[in-house]
């Protein structure tokens, strides 16, 4: 994929729960696309429809109005089980939490995406999970368990993890927002430092201003509407 | 490895105590199922051999003789007939017969016998007692009387007698000496005690006397016939069969134990559902345990449910982790239960061979290889509904948790 070249494109976007007067309307009509090798950070106060707005990107979420088209497929006119595939191989995601397989080693959470796409666990994929690993600065942790590693540890597995698949783009909910200043600048520094160097697309949601400022783009969402959408640095 | 069933086995193995409690319980099921099985097949094999054991398996008699109407009812005549009570009916070319039915597959073994009631007497006792001509080298071809001598011998010549452990305590008489034996006939003859015997039924015991087939002409009255053939085969439950072939054969009444032992079959048949009931509860109860275990499994792993259908495993792969692990669980305690069974079981004597009190278990009828299908099966059955408890879940749901 071309540096610069749309990879995600949305229009109108809407969701709401519920249905008739009592209906709760997030997200009220976001438009946006993200071109190969965007930096892009999502702000806005709790509850401003950041997360919502990830997982319809994610594909883990349909919304009630709108288009998604990613890659030139249209997400929202193909089957789940499509959308499950695409999103196993186009998609890459770091949560708050990890979510790590706790029952697994980091370098089998790593393997996961592969594995799942495939149905075993290949040597390939392995080896590409260590070269991960390694590029997370955790060789040395390739074998323990994910109980057995530190919450900063546990993020760079999971960012390892959502590379698996050489994602076109990596969504990152709050991917800092559980650890303490040193592990979150270093995982910034790896998410910006893979940026450069593959060219992978990423939009993190982030309430921390000094993360976003780390991002070439910054986008900001209220009340379910996107109120600035501009390149850092540039106040809308 | 497909990798689905890598996933269900660290599931299972990173719990072993609660996974092996699982698979304990799955196992108890599985011996249950086992032991009744075996418990049910040797308890039907020991009340077969106990009551056919020494029995004929089909016996071959002249069919009875019914007299010729001469007039028809519709001329308005009252007509009864009545069957001769007079004789027993004989059968006069046992030769041609017994060659007959010895070119039946099948058969082990044929006797030809004079049967018919009399009594025996010494001093003022009298029994009542059921005799049974044979010849002597067919002594032991139906019952096996050679096995349950206890005193004398069953070579049986012509003036002797063998008799029950029990009438010979009733008339206190012992190998050697003389017995009073008189027919319904009306023949008295004095016999020489050859042999004693026990089958351990009071019907032989009591009341059964076995004498030579020339000494029962004598006592019947028969210069030629004889009253029946008694025959054994290879397989009891061939018998109705067996029984149809040689009356086809031979034109006369076959009748197979199975139809004279009409209501152990049905005591047999009764307890073999019983069995199956025990059997079925057993195995309900695998089901059930298996399902609430892997409920709570997916209850509890909801998150990782979750962050799997995220990262791109479809409801299918998920459906088939949770159905690995149940498979996994029913092989496991369906191996151990049938391993648990197979040496507990072990020790025990055939059934043919157990002394009173035992308990008549047979190994070979535990039916261990259907244990285990049918566990198997059956744990697989219950993990699906928690599969697809799991493949429903929402992964932005348990993620945001």
């Amino acid at each position: 994929m071309t540096d610069g070249a749309d990879i995600l494109s949305v229009a109108g976007i809407t969701k709401s729960y519920g249905s008739g007067d009592n209906a709760q309307r997030v997200l009220k009509g976001i438009d946006l696309t993200l071109q190969s090798g965007d930096l892009v950070a999502l702000q806005g106060r709790s509850g401003s429809g950041k997360s919502t707005f990830l997982s319809i990107l994610g594909t883990l979420m349909r919304p009630s109005s709108g288009t998604h088209t990613m890659l030139g497929a249209d997400l929202l006119g193909i089957s789940e089980r499509d959308v499950t595939e695409f999103r196993n191989r186009h998609i890459g995601f770091v949560f708050q939490f990890h979510h790590l397989l706790p029952d697994f080693t980091a370098l089998e959470n790593v393997v996961f995406p592969a594995a799942v796409g495939v149905g075993r666990e290949t040597a390939a994929a392995r080896r590409r999970a260590g070269d991960l690993l390694a590029r997370v600065g955790l060789s040395d942790r390739a074998d323990y368990r994910a109980t057995a590693l530190s919450g900063g540890q546990k993020q760079r597995v999971a960012i390892a993890r959502a590379l698996m698949n050489t994602p076109e783009l990596v969504l990152a909910d709050e991917p800092t927002g559980n650890l303490d200043r040193e592990s979150a600048d270093r995982v910034m520094e790896l998410l910006g430092e893979i940026n450069r160097e593959d060219g992978t697309t990423f939009l993190i949601s982030t309430h921390d201003e000094k993360i976003a400022d780390v991002c070439a783009r910054q986008i900001h969402l209220d009340d379910g509407r996107m109120v600035r959408d501009a390149p850092n640095g540039i106040k809308g | 490895m497909l990798y689905q069933f890598k996933i269900a086995f660290r599931y299972l193995t990173s719990s072993l105590v609660q996974t092996g409690l699982l698979v304990l319980g799955v196992a108890v099921g599985v011996f249950v199922f086992v032991f009744m099985s075996a418990l049910i097949g040797g308890l039907a094999v020991y009340l077969i051999d106990q009551t056919v054991g020494d029995i004929s398996h089909v016996t071959v008699s002249a069919p009875e003789q019914v007299p010729a109407k001469l007039y028809s009812p519709s001329e308005g005549a009252l007509i009864y007939t009545q069957s001769s009570t007079g004789r027993q009916t004989q059968l006069r070319n046992s030769a041609e017969v017994l060659a007959t039915l010895r070119q039946l597959p099948g058969l082990v073994s044929a006797s030809p016998e004079i049967v018919g009631n009399g009594f025996v007497r010494r001093g003022a006792v009298v029994n009542p007692v059921s005799i049974i001509g044979v010849e002597p080298a067919n002594v032991s071809a139906i019952a096996n009387v050679r096995s349950r001598l206890v005193s004398g011998t069953d070579s049986l010549p012509i003036g002797s007698v063998l008799i029950g452990k029990k009438l010979s305590e009733d008339l206190g008489i012992a190998v050697g000496q003389g017995l009073r034996v008189r027919s319904d006939r009306g023949v008295d003859l004095t016999l020489t005690v050859a042999g004693i015997f026990a089958f351990g039924l009071d019907a032989l015991d009591e009341r059964t006397a076995y004498v030579n087939l020339k000494t029962a002409r004598g006592l019947f009255e028969i210069r030629h016939g004889i009253t029946r053939i008694e025959t054994r085969i290879t397989s009891l439950w061939d018998a109705p069969a067996f029984a149809r072939a040689a009356a086809d054969a031979t034109g006369l009444k076959a009748v197979a134990w199975t139809e004279s032992n009409a209501q152990l079959l049905s005591g047999l048949d009764a307890q073999a559902r019983s069995g199956t009931i025990i059997k079925a509860f057993a195995l309900i109860t695998i089901v059930i345990g298996v399902a609430s275990a892997l409920l709570l499994s997916t209850y509890r792993r909801r998150p990782e449910i979750g962050i799997m259908r995220a990262m791109g495993a479809s409801r299918g792969f998920v459906v088939m982790v949770f159905v690995s692990q149940g498979a996994l669980i029913g092989l496991g305690g369906g191996l151990l239960g049938a391993a648990l069974g197979f040496a507990a079981l072990s020790p025990f004597p055939p059934p043919d061979q157990i002394t009173s009190g035992s308990l008549p278990i047979d190994v070979n009828q535990g039916g261990f290889g259907l244990a285990i299908a049918l566990t198997l099966a059956g744990a697989i059955i219950a993990s699906i509904l928690p599969a697809r408890a799991a493949a429903k879940v929402d992964p932005v749901t348990v993620i945001s948790q």
